[in-house]
């Protein structure tokens, strides 16, 4: 029992500094560092240490250790019994000389021992060891009153608690890392996929080989550059991947025919938009403008798209973006009726229909991530590979590009007739 | 005397008793400093360790468990631990906690 005023509120001190110490969730090593000061302190406790169960390799692993010399072993391995007993024994601090008979304690007699061992506490918590502290003689040389093992059962409960808590948030963390793993595998399967299918999109027309794939990349070169965020990127590239799903419902010979088609031929044909919209609004997408961008992938600022007919800002933005790599693919790639156009005209092409067919400013995102590559500024060279070595070779394409970027206008004629 | 923030480790304190100032970060985990400098002095022969309670006006849980790891490492080297002018209070609390069976009481 204490017999000043001075040394109970010493006590209390301690305890009440020690609830402060168990809340701090930044760093657990220095938690039961000074765990282990406080109640070192609280009684003159002249050695101690606390250990961190690891319920899978049933081991003690020291955690904060105080004048154990470095002889004392790091992990401490419990047995069944040993386990059974202290869960058994709950906090209870217990007499390490009246324990022998455990398996433990004749185990680790010699460390226990040499360092002057006296109490063990295991620490349970929730039916559940978390942990056990080890503490030594006490500096009065006096044996650990019944009052003395209360205040350390009081303090023992907070650093059980704390490891408690540390495991619970490891455990947490383990499970968001395996989570997001297993989102990530998800997330690429359902990439493999829509390439899978975008390639099958491709076989259907022999000229087009490979179409639905590239629309994909233009479109995930656009939304780089307009600044967009990992996943809206792959997004955008998912929509141009898929963008023309719904040609799987259209004949093959209409599709493959080595002429310009008729009316009735064109009509078929253009149903497609709709029929991918249709196929696509049931999956449930990551993305979910994926069927919009199918729909709306020939709508046209000016209105005189397909298949209603949009104006400007009546069209979803990813469409417009998938609308721009669709038309650029089918310029600058061989048709059964046409051969690919030069680069050059090509982008003069583009500039000339910013504002009617394609947004001005997703002109410009596109006409500057083909100038940073013309400059040597990206490094996975993306135009060259889908266009070709020479075709990004041509005579001035730099300069037509440049031109294209300094003349075109910050945004569409009918989005600024729409916002007065 | 020496305070933590003038402790060098190559000063020359050849059989000097080495005074440390325990001040107020004794209370603090970042007291574990005074330890390792006593460990210091303990490894370069030193055998007397002088702390100086002169501005410490209160001694918590943390500063005592400092202390006792004071007085373990000065054991294990038969070094003498002497604390000075330790309050009132602070004694009061030394003596029941123990603490004063270990070291020397000095005014």
């Amino acid at each position: 029992m204490f017999e000043n005023k001075h040394a109970l509120i010493h006590t209390f001190g301690a305890l009440a500094d020690l609830g402060q110490a168990v809340t701090d969730k930044n760093n657990f090593q220095e938690t039961i560092k000074t765990s282990l000061h406080l109640i070192s302190g609280a009684l003159a406790i002249m050695r101690g240490g606390v250990a961190r169960y690891s319920r899978y390799a049933h081991e003690l692993n020291m955690v904060a250790a105080r004048g154990l010399g470095d002889d004392f072993p790091l992990s401490l391995t419990l047995c069944f019994e040993d386990e059974r007993q202290f869960l058994a024994n709950g906090l209870y601090p217990i007499e390490v000389r009246e324990a022998k008979a455990l398996p433990f304690f004749q185990v680790y007699d010699p460390s226990l021992e040499s360092t002057k061992i006296e109490l063990f506490v295991p620490l349970v918590i929730q039916s559940e060891i978390v942990g056990a502290l080890l503490l030594g003689e006490k500096a009065s040389g006096l044996p650990y009153s019944s009052y003395d093992k209360e205040i350390i059962c009081a303090m023992a409960r907070h650093i059980g608690v704390a490891i408690s808590q540390r495991n619970l948030l490891a455990e947490i963390a383990r499970q968001s890392e395996e989570n997001r793993q297993l989102y990530e595998s998800l997330r690429h399967t359902y990439r493999d996929t829509v390439q899978a299918f975008a390639a099958a999109i491709d076989c259907k027309d022999k000229y087009t080989e490979g179409h639905s794939v590239r629309v994909g990349k233009y479109s995930e070169i656009i939304a780089t550059e307009l600044g967009w965020s990992d996943e809206e990127i792959e997004g955008a590239a998912v929509a141009g991947y898929l963008h023309d799903v719904g040609k799987l419902t259209v004949e093959r010979k209409i599709i493959n025919a080595p002429y310009r088609i008729d009316a009735k031929e064109s009509a078929e044909l253009n149903k497609h938009p709709a029929v991918g919209f249709e196929i696509l609004t049931p999956i449930h997408h990551p993305y979910a403008d994926v069927p919009l961008a199918a729909k709306y992938h020939h709508e046209r600022l000016d209105g005189r798209g397909y298949p209603d007919g949009l104006h400007d800002s009546e069209i979803p933005y990813i469409a417009k973006i998938v609308t721009l790599a669709d038309s650029f693919d089918a310029m600058t790639t061989d048709r059964p009726y046409k051969r690919r156009r030069p680069a050059n005209e090509v982008f003069e092409d583009l500039q000339g229909n910013s504002g009617k067919q394609f947004a001005p400013e997703l002109v410009t995102a596109f006409f500057k991530g083909i100038l940073k590559e013309l400059a040597g500024e990206s490094k996975d060279k993306k135009f060259r590979k889908l266009l070709g070595r020479e075709y990004m070779e041509s005579e001035g394409l730099a300069r037509v590009v440049q031109s294209g970027v300094n003349n075109l206008a910050p945004t569409s004629g009918l989005t600024a007739i729409a916002a007065k | 005397m020496i305070s933590l923030d003038e402790v060098r480790t190559d000063v020359n304190v050849d059989n000097e008793p080495a005074i440390i100032l325990a001040g107020d970060y004794l209370n603090k985990i970042t007291g574990e400093k005074i330890e390792r400098e006593c460990r210091k002095y303990l490894d370069q022969g030193i055998r007397e360790l002088i702390v100086d309670f002169s501005q410490t006006e209160i001694v918590n849980s943390i500063g005592v468990s400092i202390l006792l790891g004071v007085i373990d490492s000065a054991s294990g080297a038969g070094a003498r631990v002497v604390f000075s002018d330790v309050n009132e209070d602070t004694v009061e609390l030394f003596e029941t906690l123990g603490v004063t069976k270990h070291v020397t009481l000095q005014n």
